[in-house]
């Protein structure tokens, strides 16, 4: 599965590593939000980088603490129709302002990513999507009518001068 | 009515490039039928029994006669020369074949037309009060709100997935002609002193589970309005049940964790939105779009017509016909005009492209390009003079348009049913049909007065049986269809649930067994002024019930 982000095809240094299994010293991994909250007292002294891996049910608060020293949020859509993830994605990026790599994990299909990018998400680990179709995706609607995660500024603000 | 600007205009050409794309990925095999379902849903095409079935969005029931002449231009060519009007105030367009739906969405789009979220689990079409800006109990117009939630909700990014889909109605009058306490939210719009608001109801519904809204907020400030209506649908979003399909409805999140609880989540996720988070909607666009929508330049006219009250006076089927289809209007002198498409023995709300036609010349010619979808499935010209009432009258009667029912008996609300409907469990329109055919007569249905029958063929409630004074579900037991009547429902402003009265009867038994209980009240009212629904609510509902299951 390809990882695109920042309109290329990207290396993915990054593993997510289910449950309690151990994390290799030196390694990039991702683990559960609840894994994450008990280890992160001793993350800041360890030589591993640890990523969270956010499925549908978790809280995003209970995250907002650690949005500093987090490098890496993986939102999971384990079915495309699961529209929780865009919310997720939202307070993480306009409320609560994190600024790392947010990316979507999961059944990631071409024509949700549209809706994913303008909820904040910025990294895209497709399940069948290609670069050129990503890229596609991306710039189908040039105008919007809310304002969403990367600053575009909306019609209705738009027409009267922003 | 609003008029595109060229981002509007930009939004919907864009869009119908991108289903074009992803029909031609589904038709290549390249999207698998599972992945392609949710996109063609969110652009109103639905598979059916027999055929593709496109749904377009009339927004708040708003058309014109140029928007009407090119949907009848669709029925024609990509349909069999008819639409269908729904109960969301939108158009039904049968039989379209998949590989043509782009090029009925470019058609839609050259007069500012979409369908846009017509389905799906996401924020659908705005209803409206259809007398909007016309009748006398309005304390504003709710179409401008209208088309802003229209605006917020396209394409809205966090609101694309919800666990299901998504319903607002927005009126201006006491008298609720839109039904919003049935709906996913409901907008009452309010004044204090001279600030507007919204009186805000969620978590109506009909469906398997039937609710009445509760009320939320007694009074959101109208510059407010889009960031209130974030909080809900974030809340929803993110709390909705997504485990099972009929539990997934916002009106079970509200039932689940109480009205009280739902609500202080919406107030503590409002509370909690950050400047950066705010839609924004500047005074000025407010004002701008507000502008499209003032009303015509009516003439001054006294209260009466001379030719309108001759024509009644020679003409007893137009006297009939203007007693029952005309609404009060705010300006002396003028009307508004429902054109029926409840004929009896027809398809409730079908109307063919030559009506079509003729609706836009008469909305062209006398009433100021203005023609509008009901949610009981009719049109409306809401701005009529009474001197030109004989002629539009003459003119409906030519076109098979001017049936003399509104709100009347045979005046239904009917689902396709099982003719059309995956969904469907019974037939539908051939049992509103026969009720109709009981109650032909004229002058019986008006000796009945008002009274809503409405019909479902499943569960799922499309024919709103629920809040029908008389409901009728349409249930399949063996094999065999049966029709489950429930007495004492209303959708209006004291809206109710109505009550199932018993076993379900065969269908050849439904007509005369309405035919009893219709008789059983003409019998105990107090007098014609007493409605139906007020004789039920006076007695109860044990006489109707008795006269129902009795035998002839």
């Amino acid at each position: 599965m390809p990882l695109i982000k920042h309109g290329a095809e990207s290396a993915d240094p990054w593993d997510y590593v289910e449950g309690e299994a151990e994390l290799a010293d030196g390694g990039y991994f991702t683990v559960r939000l609840s894994r994450f909250l008990a280890e992160a007292p001793t993350l800041a002294d360890r030589n591993t980088r640890v990523g969270v891996r956010l499925v549908p049910d978790d809280d995003v608060e209970e995250l907002v603490p650690y949005l500093q020293q987090v490098q890496l949020i993986e939102i999971d859509f384990p079915k495309y129709t699961d529209g929780r993830g865009y919310s997720q994605a939202q307070l993480l990026r306009r409320r609560h302002g994190y600024t790392g790599e947010l990316r979507a994990v999961g059944h990631v299909l071409r024509d949700q990513i549209y809706y994913m990018n303008r909820s904040g998400i910025d990294a895209y680990e497709t399940v069948r999507a290609d670069l050129p179709s990503v890229l596609d995706a991306l710039k189908e609607f040039s105008e919007v009518y809310q304002p969403g995660a990367g600053g575009q500024v909306s019609v209705f603000r738009k027409r009267h001068g922003s | 009515m609003y008029r595109y600007d060229e981002f509007d205009e930009q939004m919907v050409r864009e869009r119908v490039a991108q289903f074009r794309g992803q029909v031609n990925r589904r038709l290549s095999g390249e999207l698998l039928e599972d992945e392609f379902k949710p996109l063609r849903l969110q652009n109103g095409v639905y598979l059916q029994l027999h055929s593709y079935m496109l749904r377009t969005a009339i927004p708040y029931g708003q058309l014109s006669p140029r928007k009407l002449r090119q949907l009848a231009r669709v029925a024609r060519t990509f349909s069999k020369g008819y639409g269908h009007f729904t109960t969301r105030q939108n158009i039904q367009f049968h039989w379209v074949a998949l590989k043509d739906v782009p090029a009925a969405l470019d058609l839609l789009a050259d007069v500012e037309m979409h369908s846009i979220q017509t389905s799906g689990n996401c924020i659908r079409n705005t209803s409206s009060d259809h007398f909007a800006g016309a009748a006398r109990d309005g304390i504003r117009d709710p179409r401008p709100w209208c088309e802003i939630i229209r605006q917020w909700s396209t394409f809205h990014p966090e609101f694309a997935f919800l666990p299901r889909k998504f319903k607002i109605a927005v009126t201006a009058a006491e008298t609720d002609r839109v039904a919003i306490r049935v709906h996913d939210i409901g907008l009452h719009m309010r004044l204090r002193g001279d600030v507007l608001g919204f009186e805000v109801h969620v978590g109506g519904g009909l469906g398997r589970t039937p609710v009445i809204a509760s009320l939320v907020n007694e009074f959101v400030p109208e510059d407010c309005l889009l960031d209130y209506l974030e909080a809900i649908m974030r809340v929803y979003n993110l709390h909705g049940r997504r485990d099972n399909k009929f539990k997934a409805r916002i009106k079970i999140l509200v039932t689940e964790l109480g009205p009280e609880e739902f609500t202080r989540q919406v107030e503590a996720e409002y509370a909690a939105q950050r400047p950066n988070e705010k839609i924004d909607l500047p005074r000025a666009e407010i004002d701008r779009i507000h502008a499209y929508f003032k009303l015509p330049d009516f003439a001054e006219k006294p209260e009466t017509s001379a030719v309108f009250e001759a024509a009644k006076a020679a003409d007893a089927g137009f006297a009939r016909w203007a007693k029952n289809n005309l609404h009060p209007h705010i300006m002396p002198g003028y009307t508004s005009v429902t054109i029926s498409l409840k004929p009896v023995g027809g398809t409730t709300g079908d109307m063919n492209a030559d009506q079509m036609e003729k609706a836009a010349d008469l909305s062209e010619t006398y009433g100021f390009d203005d023609v509008r979808v009901t949610h009981t499935q009719n049109l409306v010209l809401p701005h009529v003079a009474l001197d030109d009432l004989p002629t539009i009258y003459a003119e409906l009667v030519a076109a098979g348009l001017a049936t003399p029912n509104e709100g009347l008996i045979t005046d239904m609300v009917v689902c396709p049913g099982l003719d059309f409907c995956t969904l469907a469990n019974a037939r539908s329109i051939p049992v509103g049909q026969a009720v109709q055919q009981v109650f032909a007569d004229p002058d019986y249905q008006e000796d009945i007065g008002r009274l809503h029958v409405n019909i479902s063929g499943c569960i799922n409630a499309c024919g709103h049986h629920h809040v029908g004074h008389i409901g009728i579900l349409g249930v399949d037991k063996k094999g065999e269809e049966f029709y489950q009547i429930s007495f004492g429902g209303r959708a209006d402003e004291k809206a109710v649930i109505g009550t199932i009265t018993g076993p379900g009867l065969r269908s050849e038994e439904v007509p005369g067994a309405l035919k009893r209980v219709i008789d059983t009240y003409r019998s105990l009212r107090t007098s014609k002024d007493e409605l139906f629904i007020d004789t039920l609510t006076r007695l109860g509902h044990d006489p109707f019930k008795e006269a129902l299951y009795a035998t002839d």
